[in-house]
């Protein structure tokens, strides 16, 4: 393990966050702190409580997945997305690294920013709801894996993309979507049965009711299904990118 | 396993690279590369001395063959063999809004080196980028980006260094500035390969010179060798009166006949024969022998001559 190369590649991408503080940090925060304002405050109010947990705690752990999401895609397929665009990869993949150590540094790093900004937003939510944790440690597991496992899906896209429209169009038309239509903002029972059925087909909904359950100890499926599910995908995302290493898919012909 | 004796720094065997789409860019290489020397590969575009690096470096597979870069395999030893490895790319590639001193200490610690400011500092003196080591790579010249590059490239103090077109875009000044900065790495003891298209460039740097055509290495050789070449002139002498053969007494003569017997050609080398290129008794021969030469000219083979040549023949 060349732990000096991985740990190198981690600094600099975190470092690539820290210049860009605004668009990385300041602008998704201040986007979910809005969804507290208009959800939570405005909306919420007219909505009594949801399954006993009043509506503006209700969202605080679907917004953090949201936050987790969309950031660990983002960040990580912009991460490798860049330096393939620029040239600049042909130093990392010159480095005598192995490309596991390249995934834990662009991925480490990309799952670590989503896990801090998952971090402040917590923080921030308690400016507007209260709320509390009764399974910490599982709310710590269930982050980790989702930021992990959505960093990795972002990686993949960042490989796969062949110019900023694929960059975008997976988050934009996949994720963002599918986290709306996972129980972010409800309860699947409140659904009529038939789009019941249809929402336990995405994935999303696995991890809202999984990382809810952490909070409130309520939730939609079994917290168990849904630390099958996360772990899934995970393997999931690391066989893809292990295909990627095996073929050389457009990183090394 | 590593062998320190060994004069071959790099050997390549039977190395060929065909891609995905069937273009075989490299075909069947094989070379030696001396530790400590200066091996220019010439070439035109497309022939093939990128794909050539890239391999060697582990940007591409290899479709067949292998690289042994101080005897360890570059795919199986990669960690070993890339170690000792630093690449200057002929595209100008890099992350606009980082500073010069950080991309250099970046590339060091990413090829697992411990930091070292003084070996940085020392690096960034000799390429004349000390003063600007705080700036932002967006507000440097070309020239100074393409040694940024370099300084990259040795920041984690490699045995050998691959530049890809060094001076491809830089103006005949910074050329010059960049030939120095790579002699000075030679004689700190870096084996140097450099690819380009300037035969001068070549002529001027290399101790070895290698001629890449169509994925093919057509020739490697010494630099003093091809310059004999370089050095060897003909002489054409036209005769008044055709001759059928090149008459018996002038046998000791290096001379041939063009085919309609009209002129004698004279092989000579000025610079290894010196004073004596034997013209002198050739004439004299000649008149000896009452065969009347209407008119002389001499010519000389350029290594642009030998290299365009090389690089037209049998396509």
């Amino acid at each position: 393990m060349n732990l000096e190369s991985v740990k190198t590649l981690y600094r600099a991408e975190m470092a690539r966050s820290l210049r860009t503080v605004l668009q990385s940090i300041v602008s998704p925060v201040l986007s979910t702190s809005l969804y507290f304002v208009v959800f939570g405050s405005a909306i919420g109010s007219r909505i009594s409580e949801v399954n006993g947990v009043s509506y503006g705690a209700f969202i605080v752990p679907g917004l953090i997945m949201l936050m987790l999401l969309t950031q660990s895609v983002s960040n990580a397929s912009f991460g490798i997305f860049f330096p393939r665009f620029s040239g600049t990869i042909y130093e990392v993949l010159s480095a005598p690294m192995s490309y596991w150590e390249v995934v834990a540094g662009y991925v480490g790093a990309a799952a670590s920013k989503s896990l801090i900004l998952g971090i402040i937003v917590l923080i921030t939510a308690r400016l507007f709801v209260p709320y509390s944790i009764e399974h910490p440690l599982m709310m710590a597991v269930f982050l980790v894996l989702t930021a992990a496992t959505f960093s990795l899906l972002g990686f993949i896209i960042g490989i796969w993309a062949d110019g900023f429209e694929k960059l975008q169009l997976v988050p934009l038309l996949v994720i963002t979507p599918l986290t709306f239509l996972g129980g972010t903002f409800y309860s699947i029972d409140m659904l009529p049965p038939f789009w019941q059925a249809v929402t336990l087909a995405n994935p999303v909904v696995y991890l809202v009711s999984g990382f809810r359950w952490s909070f409130y100890g309520i939730s939609d499926v079994s917290p168990l299904i849904s630390l099958g599910m996360i772990m899934l995908f995970l393997a999931a995302a690391l066989s893809v990118v292990a295909w990627i290493f095996r073929t050389g898919y457009r990183l090394k012909p | 396993m590593s062998d320190a004796q060994d004069a071959r720094v790099i050997r390549i065997e039977g190395l060929g690279k065909t891609f995905a789409g069937g273009f075989e860019a490299l075909k069947d290489i094989d070379l030696d590369i001396h530790r400590g020397e200066i091996l220019a590969l010439l070439g035109p575009n497309g022939a093939g001395k990128t794909t050539l690096i890239s391999v060697i470096c582990g940007l591409v597979n290899p479709t067949h063959g292998r690289v042994l870069i101080d005897g360890y395999d570059n795919v199986r030893q990669f960690r070993q063999a890339r170690a000792r490895i630093g690449l200057v790319p002929q595209e100008l590639t890099n992350d606009a809004f980082i500073r010069v001193w950080d991309t250099v200490s970046f590339s060091r610690g990413l090829f697992g080196k411990p930091r070292d400011p003084a070996h940085i500092e020392k690096v960034l003196r000799s390429l004349s980028l000390w003063e600007k080591r705080n700036n932002r790579l967006i507000t440097l010249s070309g020239g100074m980006k393409r040694r940024v590059l370099i300084a990259k490239a040795l920041a984690h103090e490699p045995e050998i260094l691959f530049l890809d077109e060094p001076t491809a875009g830089v103006d005949v000044a910074l050329r010059r500035d960049m030939w120095e900065v790579v002699r000075q790495l030679r004689d700190s003891g870096v084996t140097i390969i450099l690819t380009t298209h300037y035969i001068e460039e070549a002529e001027e740097m290399a101790d070895r010179i290698g001629v890449i055509r169509a994925g093919e290495l057509v020739l490697v050789e010494d630099k003093q060798a091809l310059m004999q070449q370089l050095g060897r002139k003909e002489l054409t002498l036209h005769l008044r009166d055709p001759l059928d053969g090149v008459p018996p007494t002038l046998s000791q003569h290096r001379l041939t006949l063009t085919e309609d017997g009209h002129a004698l050609v004279y092989a000579y080398d000025a610079e290894a024969d010196g004073d004596d290129t034997g013209i002198a008794r050739l004439l004299a021969d000649l008149e000896a022998a009452g065969i009347a030469v209407k008119d002389l000219h001499t010519r000389q083979s350029s290594l642009e001559e030998i290299f365009v040549n090389l690089v037209k023949e049998a396509a």
